[in-house]
C-alpha cells in the first residue's frame, strides 16, 4: 500500500467493496449507530466489522466519531456556563408567590 | 454505606417532605424550590441557549410539578420525573418561538466519491478526548460548537447525548418516530464530529 495515494487506494476499494460480504463506506455509514448501540444482527455485524477491518478511512472515522460522542458528553456536561449555580432569588420568589397564589 | 434501619428512615422523611410539599406548605415548597431550581436551570439554558427563556421554562416546570404532584407515582424517581418536565417545558418554548423548524445539516455530512468509497482528510495528530478535555475552556469551546449545529439537529444530540434520555423518550418528546431520532443522531454526531476535527486534530483553543 505504500506510495499508493488516497485516491488511488479509493480505485482498488472501489472494486474491493463489490466482492461478496463487502460494503462500500457509504453503506457502513448507516450502520454505525446500530453498530455503536449493538443493535446489528449477528450477520450484519460481520459484514460491518469486515469493512472495518480493510478501510482504513472508516477506521479513522470511526475513531473521531466515537471520541466526538465523548466530547460531547463530557464537554457539554461539564460547561460551567451551565453548572447548577446561583438561582436569582426574583426567580425563586416568582415560584413560590405563584403557588401561593 | 446505609444500613437498612437507615434508609428506611430517609425514605420515610422523603415521604414526609412530599406530603407536606403535596399540602402546600410554604416552607416546605420553598426549601423544595431551592433545593432544586439550580439543577433545573442549567438543564434549561443548556436547551433554551436564552436566559429570559430558560427562566419561564423553570417557572413552568414548577408549576406543573406542583399542579402534578398528586400523581406522582412514588415509586419512579423524583428527580427524573422533574427532569422530564423542565426539557418538555423548554421544548414547548423553542416550539412557540419556531426553533424546531427544518434546517439542512448537509454540507457538514461525510462525503464520499462515486463508488462509495469515504473522502477523508489524513489526520496528523489525534488527540484523545481526555487529552483535548484537559484544556481549559474546552468544555465551552465544544458547547459553543455544539450550538452552531442546526437547532433541530442539537436538540436530538442534546437530549440523547448530554441529557442521556433513551431514543423512545425523545421520540415521544419531539413527536418523531424512533427511527427518524437515529438518522438525526447519526447525522448529529457525524456533523459535530465535523466541528470538532480542528480540536481533535491538537489545535490549541
Ligand atoms: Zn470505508
Amino acid at each position: 500500500m505504500m506510495g499508493l495515494s488516497r485516491k488511488q487506494m479509493r480505485r482498488i476499494h472501489g472494486i474491493m467493496f463489490k466482492l461478496p460480504l463487502m460494503i462500500t463506506c457509504e453503506v457502513f455509514e448507516d450502520f454505525i449507530l446500530a453498530y455503536l448501540d449493538d443493535d446489528l444482527p449477528p450477520k450484519q455485524k460481520f459484514v460491518f466489522e469486515l469493512h472495518l477491518k480493510v478501510c482504513r478511512e472508516c477506521q479513522e472515522y470511526l475513531r473521531a466519531y466515537r471520541a466526538s460522542i465523548e466530547l460531547s458528553k463530557k464537554g457539554g456536561q461539564a460547561d460551567a456556563a451551565f453548572a447548577p449555580g446561583d438561582v436569582p432569588e426574583d426567580l425563586i420568589t416568582a415560584v413560590v408567590e405563584a403557588r401561593k397564589a | 454505606m446505609s444500613g437498612p434501619g437507615e434508609q428506611s428512615i430517609t425514605s420515610a422523611g422523603a415521604a414526609g417532605e412530599l406530603e407536606a410539599l403535596r399540602n402546600g406548605d410554604r416552607a416546605e415548597t420553598e426549601r423544595f424550590v431551592r433545593q432544586h431550581a439550580g439543577w433545573m436551570l442549567a438543564l434549561a439554558r443548556r436547551m433554551l441557549r436564552n436566559g429570559a427563556q430558560a427562566d419561564d421554562a423553570v417557572q413552568n416546570a414548577f408549576a406543573n410539578i406542583f399542579k402534578n404532584l398528586s400523581r406522582f407515582d412514588q415509586r419512579s424517581a423524583l428527580k427524573t420525573w422533574m427532569h422530564r418536565i423542565v426539557v418538555n417545558e423548554a421544548l414547548m418554548l423553542m416550539r412557540k418561538t419556531h426553533r424546531l423548524r427544518e434546517e439542512p445539516i448537509d454540507e457538514l455530512l461525510p462525503v464520499f466519491d462515486e463508488s462509495g468509497c469515504r473522502i477523508e482528510a489524513e489526520w496528523a495528530v489525534f488527540q484523545t478526548p481526555e487529552a483535548v478535555l484537559q484544556q481549559s475552556q474546552a468544555s465551552a469551546k465544544i458547547t459553543e460548537l455544539i450550538n452552531t449545529l442546526p437547532e433541530n439537529y442539537r436538540i436530538v444530540l442534546m437530549l440523547r447525548d448530554i441529557e442521556e434520555l433513551s431514543t423512545e423518550e425523545v421520540a415521544e418528546m419531539l413527536d418523531l418516530s424512533q427511527a427518524n431520532v437515529k438518522v438525526r443522531l447519526h447525522r448529529a454526531r457525524a456533523a459535530l464530529k465535523k466541528l470538532l476535527e480542528p480540536l481533535m486534530g491538537g489545535q490549541a483553543l
